[in-house]
């Protein structure tokens, strides 16, 4: 135990003393480059980009197992985030949004340009009033109007909305040529094209397009046996599926590689400068 | 430099998966984190070494990149940063590229954001981009932000009939009234072309259900990788074109240094990114047939 803690302590003064290592350095070669403002924006310059490098390291450093930096880390950006948000709500919110509707010496304080009182922005105020009400172990209850109203609201102004754009306009989406531009077989082969935008592979993407909804659609229909003809399109169905599905990977992996890439240029570039 | 680079990369994972491999096939157990180390060869090298390789923008980028060329100079395009900086790898690239177009073409560009995190990097896209490169861009004429404005869809659903029911101001505190570039614009309906770049919520599909679609205004999007998949349904009858992940903002960027010589020798990350993208894709795709050989090599041997 007393030799872990030991291990712990000297890790400790390495990872310390590496970090003011890397700050004076890096303090020294923004002082030496032709965009330096001076010592004491190199300085301050530096220990940002050091602090930003030692956090990226210590979040990384969870690929090897969890441990104290990594937590460390992770309490900071967790404690700054929801400091952020809390900000950022009480100024866009009820100061961007409220205060210019409901009070003129209020709007004046805040210096945001008063609108004039409307009262109907005092139904949001009691609603968030009602809301907080939550704190109370014996009033708790009331916050669910407040709730209630919110849910009401959002899936009215949805409801419209998707069924509209994702449901009636998706559906006409999938009512598209099988033969696009067709003129007869002997202009389809004299015009023949490999190209995306040539009639061939748009054709062929419409099929694919009809094929794959039809038969996605049969793999959820579950009120007859998938037996015969419509078990066949009922396992095309779950093939089509898997390949969204792995298409959905793909680009998942590629989003991630991409963040590991953004974080590592960071480190090469602002932090180490191994590259311009 | 490159070359070396490659064969350093190649040489490198090659024998590293080789030898994985003869260890699946023993039945040996790899650890987690090997599979990371390869991870971080697979993107480090390429970014050391600057492996890129070319790209060839596809319809769906292409159909983006030729709307905002063949609208008419002056046109309104409303570029907003849904996205923070967790999404700004990916998705920087794309507004960066957009902004550069909507502006050498001479379009008056509006910028706002759903998202309070997009206020800073709008700030500096401004500072690094507008001011920079197009110094001659004035505020409030050929450009302006607006910046954000709390509520999600909300918002959109409030300024698809009137801007000024939400914004009164710019984020210099300037009133909108007195702003040329917003002469003549009443609400979302007097945009050529939406273009939300994001990943989130909310985000391009927000922009599309209520924006672009009940209003009838063209739509493109920017989206990270991850959210990309959901999006290409709306394309083309309800979206003009969409950049899907890191991959889309790289085939932008080598139309626009086709078309556009003055950006011959602009940054180029999305290109850059494509090297990494390129070699860490083949290490994941390396170790999913390594798994799978050894399991079933593994299943035969089994009494």
């Amino acid at each position: 135990m007393a030799n872990s803690k030991r291990i712990s302590a000297i890790i400790l003064i390495i990872v310390i003393a590496t970090f003011l290592l890397s700050w004076i350095i890096k303090a020294f070669n923004l002082e030496g480059s032709p965009n330096n403002t001076g010592l004491w924006f190199s300085i301050r310059d530096a220990f940002f980009i050091t602090i930003a490098a030692f956090l990226t390291l210590a979040i990384f450093s969870f690929l090897y197992k969890d441990n104290p930096y990594y937590k460390f880390a992770e309490h900071l950006f967790v404690g700054i985030s929801a400091a952020y948000w809390m900000c950022v709500g009480f100024w866009s919110t009820l100061i961007g949004n409220l205060v210019p509707n409901i009070s003129s010496s209020l709007s004046t304080f805040f210096r945001v340009p008063y609108k004039g009182l409307h009262f109907t922005y005092f139904v949001p105020l009691i609603l968030g009033i009602i809301l907080l009400m939550r704190l109370s172990s014996k009033r708790g209850w009331i916050s669910r109007w407040a709730l209630a109203w919110i849910v009401g609201t959002t899936s009215g102004l949805n409801l419209i909305r998707y069924l509209r754009t994702d449901f009636i306009s998706q559906v006409s989406n999938t009512f598209i040529p099988l033969l696009v531009d067709w003129k007869g077989v002997g202009p389809f082969f004299s015009h023949f094209s490999l190209s995306s935008t040539g009639q061939f592979a748009m054709t062929l993407s419409n099929w694919v397009i009809f094929i794959g909804v039809f038969c996605g659609l049969i793999y959820f229909f579950f009120s007859k046996e998938h037996k015969g003809i419509f078990g066949t399109a009922s396992r095309v169905g779950i093939w089509v599926l898997m390949i969204t599905f792995g298409a959905s990977f793909g680009y998942t992996v590629m989003g991630r590689v991409s963040l590991l890439v953004g974080r590592l240029t960071y480190l090469f570039r602002d932090w180490l400068g191994l590259i311009s | 430099m490159t070359n070396i680079g490659l064969i350093i990369s190649f040489l490198v994972i090659g024998v590293g998966l080789l030898w994985l491999f003869i260890l699946a096939l023993k039945g040996r157990e790899v650890d987690r984190r090997i599979i990371f180390i390869f991870i971080g060869l697979a993107v480090s090298v390429p970014l050391l070494f600057r492996i890129s390789f070319s790209e060839k923008a596809t319809p769906i980028v292409r159909d983006v990149f030729y709307k905002i060329e063949n609208l008419p100079e002056g046109s309104n395009i409303l570029l907003s940063y849904d996205y923070g900086p967790s999404m700004a790898p990916e998705v920087e690239p794309m507004s960066n590229a957009f902004l550069r177009h909507a502006l050498a073409k001479n379009h008056k560009v509006f910028i706002m954001c759903l998202w309070a995190t997009g206020q800073s990097l709008i700030a500096t896209a401004i500072d690094s981009i507008i001011k920079r490169e197009f110094p001659e861009k004035i505020n409030g004429v050929d450009y302006i932000n607006i910046g954000f404005k709390a509520g999600g869809q909300g918002v959109l659903n409030v300024i698809i009939t009137d801007f000024r029911k939400m914004y009164l101001t710019d984020v210099d505190g300037v009133n909108l009234d007195s702003v040329p570039i917003f002469k003549g614009i009443k609400s979302l309906k007097d945009m050529d072309l939406l273009i939300s770049i994001g990943g989130g919520f909310p985000g391009v599909k927000e922009w599309i259900l209520f924006a672009g679609a009940p209003g009838n205004i063209p739509t493109a999007g920017g989206s990270a990788a991850v959210a990309a998949p959901l999006l290409y349904p709306y394309y083309p009858k309800q979206m003009v074109g969409l950049l899907g992940g890191i991959k889309g903002a790289a085939e932008y960027e080598s139309e626009l240094k086709k078309v556009y010589p003055q950006f011959a020798n602009m940054p180029t990350p999305g290109i850059a990114m494509m090297g990494p993208q390129t070699l860490a894709h083949l290490v994941v795709m390396a170790f999913i047939v390594i798994g799978n050989i050894a399991f079933f090599v593994n299943r035969r041997r089994k009494p």
